[in-house]
């Protein structure tokens, strides 16, 4: 973070600049779309059809790529300043690692 | 565009990082929500499987509905992104229509969840039927409200927009809603896996 | 105080500048009072709502003092009359959660307000509206808590508020309602704070200030605004689900309806231990400044400090099962939680070893703040190794719900956090005020306090050991134990212990108002600092800086007065502060467009308690209090933080309002 600071000279019209190249196409952003759309119809399909026991993996795979696809391309965080992820991702891995701590003292992965 | 809180005139605008004072902000209030949401999920993990008399989440979820409305949902992610990028380009008439579809897409949402709600109430899950009842219920109403929240959000936008009247810079404030709404779309991806499709 | 500062020629006294506000969402103008009490009610100036923070912290202070002291003359004697078992119970959870979240938190967020702009050299904080917003709703959180004492009861349940104490079996009162929803909203107060603070130091840095050349107190402060940002939610949770069980018929912590118990306790502490982190380290902040003023020494080790506050920070997320080591956990997670609550004593050792070698071989200047600052160090190292014992498992379930554990904690708040604070007081009155606080009384405050502090703390050990529990209401003669020295011997002790402990903070509360009524001016650099809030006048004007000041080192203050002489190596004296203050005038920015007051943040505020009290006693006024809350958010949307040039008699130049930000 601190390399970032010390590159400080964007003035506001550079930081725009910025705004209009990052992010994708509209047809890029469809495509997203469609293959979030896919993912869930395969969510869903676990419903139906039987996955036998990769039922669970696969459902939590699919529930992951969804997240990240969403969070990377949607909210930008792949093309944006690495300050904004490591802000969401200290809370969300931060989220994880306690609550699966917390989980774990309730015995919810052995049952 | 950044910073505008307080102006120094001899140094422009720029802030130490170079990014905007409101997204990083932003940022920072989804991080903290990650500990709240998984608050929340952690507690219904625990107490789905207590049902008490009651009935059993598999008795009471309408899959095909749900996966229906989390369709909508995600949509509703695609027509926010289009809506962001409408305004970058700095064209209102895109970016109001966008808007207005994500919103009307959210509040469909926020529909379906009042009918399934009510649904399962008929079916006799109330709030405090069971304990699985109360963690469903607070786990899936405060998403809702979140929705909702966002919904109000995304049709206030569109009437400032209209009425020009948006202080500060448009685009900047049409991202930071869409990063919201992404997050509470987020938020859905996971309980609808954890909750819905993963029977106890 | 104008809404623009304009920058005004040398030696001319600031004329605020009559401004004609627009009408913000159609309705109000904005305020515009420069003196009296609405100058101090809309204010987004850090500084003013850093004062008004430091105020309040210090009014819940001497409520939690009471407390306190009424809960040591019920111990002082065997049978006590003073409060009844139910008043006792409500008494010790109230003391608690009083010092916790409204004193100790709200004086962390007064100094930080305050000195966290100035010592990064920025004219406010990154959103101004969002830190008014947060004092005000401190404000309306604290009064939820506290009026419970004149509804039918406070709270009851001990701080942690454990299930089934916290259900309405146990607790038929409506104390824990307002608790629970009195809590929530000061969490949001938090939260916010949090938000802005992260901001703020990541943004709004001097010219040349890189995070590495910050001042310590600010890089513990950036620590502790992490820690509220993922903590609070954790307890806001927490609270929900309490409230939904008081409330609305849930059944989240009943055993009897097939809940565990453990839940709310797993909750509360992964809160609950960032928290005591929270507490202290802005403390460590404090003495990490005043120890090399007052030693004329820079801080020993400057990254050891910041990287093992930062690692406290991290280590303070995996360690909160050890407030549940005698609940049953089972052998693997006591062994974990144990393991890693003795590795994180090594960060804290780390500090307490930067602290010595700072003061190591230093000219020590023995103020009432250095006082502070080196019972900080002595007292939380006494405190830090009770610390230590409980992360042994076995020792611990001994010591637990017994007074070791209530000396313990009293140890690093009291003589940690607490004294930090005082050390803060003394140090940063000058700047604050601009006059300084008494020494020779400051002293006196000191020894009492500290004497005061061991004679109550202290034999909490012993009897703890012995084995008397926490939060008994009342002990007998024929439990006391046979000797001289037997537990209402130590019991005595202690309650007159907090007798003096009480003088010491009163001898600090005589000094304020005698400084205030003493004509003395401070000094421009009255300790010989080293950082940039020592770079302006005191108090500072409302935008701090007549020019912002480029950053060449960590403690720029220090290398402006001094310099290495390149021949002989000694270190010099090359300017006075009055030479860089000169300085600055002389090269005042132009243009200095300060955020302007505004009303929504209170009204925003004001709907908050308003939703509390619907939720406990009729469902329609938490519908009016959440119509406030919305009106306040258009409102506050619509309104720009800066009032636009326009509204400026004579109209301001025009650079740097036409961008507005929509949240600060």
């Amino acid at each position: 973070m601190t390399t970032t600071a010390e590159h400080a000279e964007h003035t506001g019209h550079e930081a725009h600049d910025e705004h209009a190249e990052h992010g994708m196409s509209t047809a890029g952003y469809v495509k997203v779309a469609m293959i979030l759309a896919a993912l869930t119809a395969l969510e869903v399909a676990t419903y139906f059809v039987d996955f036998g026991p990769f039922f669970m993996p696969v459902l939590l795979v699919l529930m992951c790529v969804k997240f990240f696809i969403v969070v990377s391309y949607f909210m930008h965080l792949k093309f944006d300043n690495k300050i904004f992820s490591f802000m969401f991702y200290a809370g969300l891995f931060l989220a994880i690692g306690v609550y699966a701590a917390f989980l774990a003292t309730f015995k919810f992965f052995s049952a | 565009m950044a910073d505008a809180a307080v102006h120094h005139a001899d140094h422009g605008h720029h802030t130490s990082t170079g990014l905007s004072n409101n997204k990083l902000g932003m940022w920072l209030f989804l991080g903290s929500e990650c500990l709240l949401f998984g608050g929340l999920i952690s507690t219904y993990m625990i107490y789905r499987g207590r049902v008490g008399e009651g009935p059993r989440p598999g008795n009471v979820f309408d899959i095909p509905f749900t996966s229906v409305s989390s369709f909508v949902l995600l949509m509703s992610s695609l027509t926010m992104v289009l809506a962001v990028a409408a305004a970058q380009k700095r064209d209102d008439r895109g970016t109001t229509l966008w808007l207005t579809v994500t919103g009307l897409l959210g509040a469909t949402f926020v529909g379906g969840q009042v009918y399934e709600f009510t649904a399962m109430y008929n079916e006799g899950l109330g709030f405090t039927t069971s304990l699985f009842g109360s963690a469903f219920y607070t786990l899936t109403g405060f998403h809702g409200v979140h929705v909702t929240v966002g919904v109000i959000m995304l049709l206030s936008l569109v009437g400032i927009i209209k009425r020009s009247r948006v202080p500060g810079d448009k685009a900047e404030v049409v991202e930071l809603v869409g990063l919201y709404w992404h997050f509470v779309d987020v938020v859905w991806i996971i309980i609808f896996t954890l909750v819905y499709l993963i029977p106890t | 105080m104008a809404i623009i500062e304009r920058p005004v020629p040398v030696g001319v006294p600031d004329i605020p500048a009559p401004a004609t506000p627009t009408r913000t969402f159609g309705a109000l103008r904005r305020p515009v009072a420069t003196t009296g009490w609405k100058s101090w009610v809309f204010t987004v100036d850090h500084k003013k709502l850093g004062i008004m923070y430091g105020a309040v912290a210090m009014f819940f202070f001497i409520v939690g003092g009471i407390e306190a002291v009424l809960i040591r003359l019920q111990l002082a004697a065997p049978n006590g009359k003073v409060l009844s078992a139910d008043v006792y119970n409500q008494m010790f959870t109230m003391h608690a959660t009083t010092m916790v979240f409204l004193f100790v938190m709200p004086m962390a967020a007064a100094f930080a307000n305050y000195f966290v702009p100035l010592q990064i050299g920025a004219r406010d904080v990154a959103f101004p509206r969002i830190n008014a917003f947060g004092f005000w709703t401190l404000v309306g959180g604290g009064i939820i808590v506290n009026l419970s004492w004149f509804f039918g009861g406070a709270a009851d349940g001990g701080w942690f508020m454990y299930a089934p104490n916290s259900g309405p079996v146990f607790s038929p009162s409506n104390g824990v309602d307002f608790w629970a929803l009195g809590l929530q909203i000061t969490g949001i107060a938090s939260l916010t704070g949090a938000v802005n603070l992260i901001v703020t130091v990541l943004n709004m840095r001097a010219p040349g200030m890189s995070l590495m050349k910050m001042p310590v107190f600010t890089w513990l402060q950036l620590v502790v605004q992490f820690l509220l940002l993922f903590a609070i939610p954790v307890i806001t949770v927490a609270l929900f689900l309490l409230s939904f069980q008081r409330s609305f018929g849930a059944t989240f912590f009943d055993v009897s309806a097939g809940a565990d118990p453990l839940l709310w306790q797993h909750l509360f502490w992964i809160f609950g231990h960032p928290e005591v982190y929270i507490l202290v380290l802005p403390s460590f902040g404090i003495i990490s400044e005043v120890l090399p003023v007052f030693s004329k020494k820079p801080l020993f080790g400057y990254p050891f400090v910041v990287f093992s506050g930062a690692a406290i920070g991290f280590v303070g997320w995996g360690v909160w099962a050890h407030h549940m080591f005698a609940s049953g956990l089972g052998p693997v997670s006591v062994a974990v939680f144990s393991i890693a609550t003795m590795a994180i004593a090594v960060p804290t050792g780390v500090k307490i070893v930067n602290w010595t070698m700072t003061i190591w071989g230093g000219k020590l200047n023995f103020t009432a703040a250095m006082h502070f600052a080196i019972g900080l160090v002595v007292l939380f190292t006494i405190g830090g190794l009770s610390g230590v014992t409980h992360a042994v498992a076995p020792s611990d379930t001994q010591q637990t719900d017994t007074y070791y554990i209530v000396a313990h904690f009293h140890y690093v708040l009291f003589g940690g956090a607490i004294f930090g604070l005082f050390a803060g007081f003394y140090y940063w009155w000058p700047k604050m005020f601009g006059k300084q606080l008494n020494e020779r009384l400051g002293k006196a405050n000191f020894w009492l306090m500290v004497i005061g502090m061991n004679m109550t703390f202290g034999p909490m050990h012993m009897i703890g050991l012995q084995g008397q529990p926490r939060r008994m209401y009342v002990w007998t003669e024929a439990r006391a134990g046979e000797g001289f020295f037997n537990l209402a011997f130590w019991n005595r002790v202690a309650s007159i212990g907090s007798l003096v402990l009480s003088i010491g903070v009163l001898l600090f509360l005589i000094n304020v108002v005698k400084t205030a009524r003493s004509k003395q001016v401070a000094p421009l650099d009255p300790w010989d600092a080293r950082t940039l809030e020592w770079m302006t006048t005191s108090p500072p004007k409302e935008h701090n800086f007549d020019a912002i000041p480029t950053v060449h080192h960590l403690d720029e203050f220090f290398h402006r007065k001094y310099a290495q002489d390149p021949v002989t190596h000694e270190i010099k004296q090359v300017a006075t502060a009055e030479d860089i203050m000169r300085d600055q005038e002389a090269n005042a920015d132009k243009h200095i467009h300060m955020p302007s007051p505004s009303y929504w943040p209170i009204i925003l505020a004001g709907g908050l308690p308003v939703i509390a009290l619907g939720v406990i006693y009729a469902i329609p006024v938490a519908i009016v209090g959440a119509a406030i809350v919305v009106l306040a958010m258009y409102g506050w949307s619509l309104e720009p933080s800066t009032a636009p040039d326009t509204d400026f008699d004579p109209p301001a130049s025009g650079d740097g309002t036409k961008e507005l930000a929509p949240l600060g």
